[in-house]
């Protein structure tokens, strides 16, 4: 799996939770409530959508590491691929 | 003659004796043997838990003992037409996006901002859209406190989390900003005190998350009343494929293998993976479980576990034809000299909270009604003879009437409803340990949060910890416990882990 797949994965996900937010320039290393009007609650969204179309789990202390979209990236890329590994 | 209008049979004191023909089998016909989540409970929380994990594919079973659901988002209609909003006015802006995300986006464009919050008492009288603007307007104009430490208050009451000292009260946060400017004290803290219960000598945190939601844009309402939203959740359960009982009265929560199984509900067992309890957290470990199924410490923690206050409502209905000017819809009174916690709950009633009720809550209809709320103990209600009762509940009255006259000098003429709730009312309609109507103090809310460590498959949501209070604090923490639950009904990793541990 691609980073940019597994990006555009992230981004679906948070165009469902936060449908007014232009996603078209989403800068990787900055913050994504920096750039976008995403709360706490919003990132929780998040986790349970991961684990429900995905069924990836993120553990209440790694959600820091979701914090921009290059973090979302790195961290659950891996998680992707053993995920697709098992399927296969 | 009293002052109080003719009891209605919907009245606690009428349903007590026909509670245990409503209760029945019946009132659970069609359900299944077993679901996913058992919701006890109907309050947003509650709500909100079911709504989330129904959408998302669970079978969920909501059950409620009264016959509304809402919980203390709630209202009840009386003859002549007089409908009553018991908690209406008003929420924080979040709210919208709660309902959005969580509900529909037919409930999140009814909510609409309330025009003017005023106060009245001995040590300022204004008129306020509730805002950190308009705040910081009156603050330097009328309080002639510098316009940096304006700021420097608000920011510093945003800055507040959850994992900030825990130390510090809200009388010291107010001291160290505003020392002994008890009237600033009064302006930032009766409003919030209403809203949650809390006092000065609470967490300073509590305050400043709580106080930062409202001014981050003022307070709002729900357009079409507490009964049009209630119709529209239940609509949207409906479509969610949650089954929804009312009546059905939770006596315990099943037990087995150190994990929670599912209930005892109007004499009937049914079986759930997971059962979330939007009862009061006591009532749910001590009453509901047991505490023979919890550590002894667990159990220590939950009895030690503070309430906040409760209330007492007088509700004034106008007479069909009759009007009121518009003098805003929230009206803080008081006679008492300065803010004072105690005074606050008082059984000698001097500060009361009017909420107006226009016809434009109700497009399409020419109806006013007026709720006082007063915050109150238990304590003093409970024991009290039925003769005594009757008469403080006209005392209240009377002095509620008499208290608006000031302002609306021809008030009494109009109003043709008069009823009083008090805590006993509360406590029988929520059945919550000292009937309180704002949840828990600070602590209750690590004992929700630690339930389903204590014992796996059980889990709390509700009015805790004065930060989880109030409709947007509850439907919120709702889908964070909702997170949880779902975690434990998919059995990932970590929640197997918890298991087992």
């Amino acid at each position: 799996m691609t980073e940019n797949e597994v990006s555009k994965l992230i981004l679906d996900i948070i165009h469902d939770i936060a449908p007014d937010e232009d996603l078209s320039d989403v800068k990787p290393e900055v913050r994504l409530r920096d750039q976008l009007d995403l709360d706490s609650m919003d990132f929780l969204d998040i986790v349970m959508e991961l684990r429900k179309r995905h069924q990836i789990e993120v553990p209440e202390a790694e959600y820091m590491e979701l914090s921009t979209l290059a973090g979302c990236v790195k961290y659950l890329r891996p998680k992707f691929e053993a995920k697709a590994a098992a399927r296969a | 003659m009293s002052i109080l209008s003719p009891t209605a049979a919907t009245a606690p004191s009428e349903l007590i004796k026909k509670r245990p023909k409503l209760l029945t089998a019946e009132r659970l016909k069609g359900t299944k043997d077993r679901y996913d989540l058992i919701v006890i409970g109907s309050g947003l929380a509650g709500l909100t838990v079911a709504n989330r994990l129904g959408r998302d594919g669970h079978s969920v079973l909501l059950l409620e003992q009264h016959y509304n659901f809402g919980g203390m988002a709630t209202w009840f209609k009386r003859q002549n037409g007089h409908i009553f909003d018991i908690s209406l006015h008003g929420f924080p802006v979040g709210m919208i996006k709660t309902c959005r995300k969580y509900w529909t986006k037919e409930i999140a464009d009814s909510i609409v901002p309330l025009k003017s919050i005023r106060f009245d008492n001995p040590q300022f009288s204004l008129q306020t859209t509730f805002d950190r603007e308009d705040f910081t307007r009156i603050l330097t104009q009328k309080f002639e406190i510098s316009p940096e430490n304006v700021a420097g208050f608000f920011d510093f009451a945003r800055s507040m989390n959850f994992y900030d000292d825990q130390k510090l009260t809200t009388r010291e946060l107010f001291q160290r900003f505003f020392p002994d400017r008890t009237d600033v004290w009064r302006l930032l803290m009766e409003p919030i005190a209403y809203a949650n219960g809390s006092t000065l000598d609470d967490p300073a945190i509590t305050y400043g998350i709580v106080f930062s939601n409202f001014m981050s844009k003022g307070v709002y309402t729900f357009q079409g009343g507490t009964d049009l939203l209630i119709k529209s959740m239940k609509a949207e359960l409906h479509k969610n494929g949650v089954d929804v009982r009312n009546y059905a009265q939770v006596e315990q929560i099943l037990v087995e293998g150190g994990r929670a199984v599912g209930v005892v509900v109007n004499g009937q067992r049914i079986s759930a993976r997971a059962v979330l309890s939007n009862a009061n957290v006591k009532n749910t470990i001590l009453d509901l479980v047991g505490e023979e199924h919890f550590a002894p410490e667990y159990v220590a923690e939950a009895k030690g576990v503070r309430m906040n206050s409760s209330s007492t409502q007088v509700y004034l209905g106008l007479r069909r034809g009759e009007t009121l000017p518009f003098i805003g819809e929230l009206f803080f009174t008081s006679t008492h000299p300065t803010f004072d916690s105690e005074a606050l709950t008082a059984l000698e009633c001097t500060s009361r909270t009017y909420s107006f009720y226009y016809p434009e809550i109700r497009p399409g209809t020419d109806r006013y009604a007026i709720v006082a709320s007063i915050n109150s103990n238990y304590r003093d209600w409970a024991d009290m003879s039925d003769e005594d009762y009757l008469r403080w509940k006209e005392r209240y009255a009377e002095d509620a009437i008499r208290s608006l006259e000031r302002y609306l000098p021809d008030v009494r003429a109009k109003v043709e409803h008069v009823e009083v709730a008090t805590p006993r009312t509360f406590k029988f309609f929520t059945q919550h340990a000292l009937a309180t109507s704002f949840g828990t103090k600070f602590e209750g809310l690590k004992v929700s949060q630690d339930l389903p460590k204590q014992l796996p498959g059980l889990f709390h949501a509700g009015s805790v910890g004065i930060i989880m209070s109030g409709w947007l604090g509850a439907a919120n923490y709702g889908v964070i416990v909702a997170n949880e639950v779902d975690r434990y009904l998919r059995g990932a990793p970590d929640a197997v882990a918890k298991e087992t541990a």
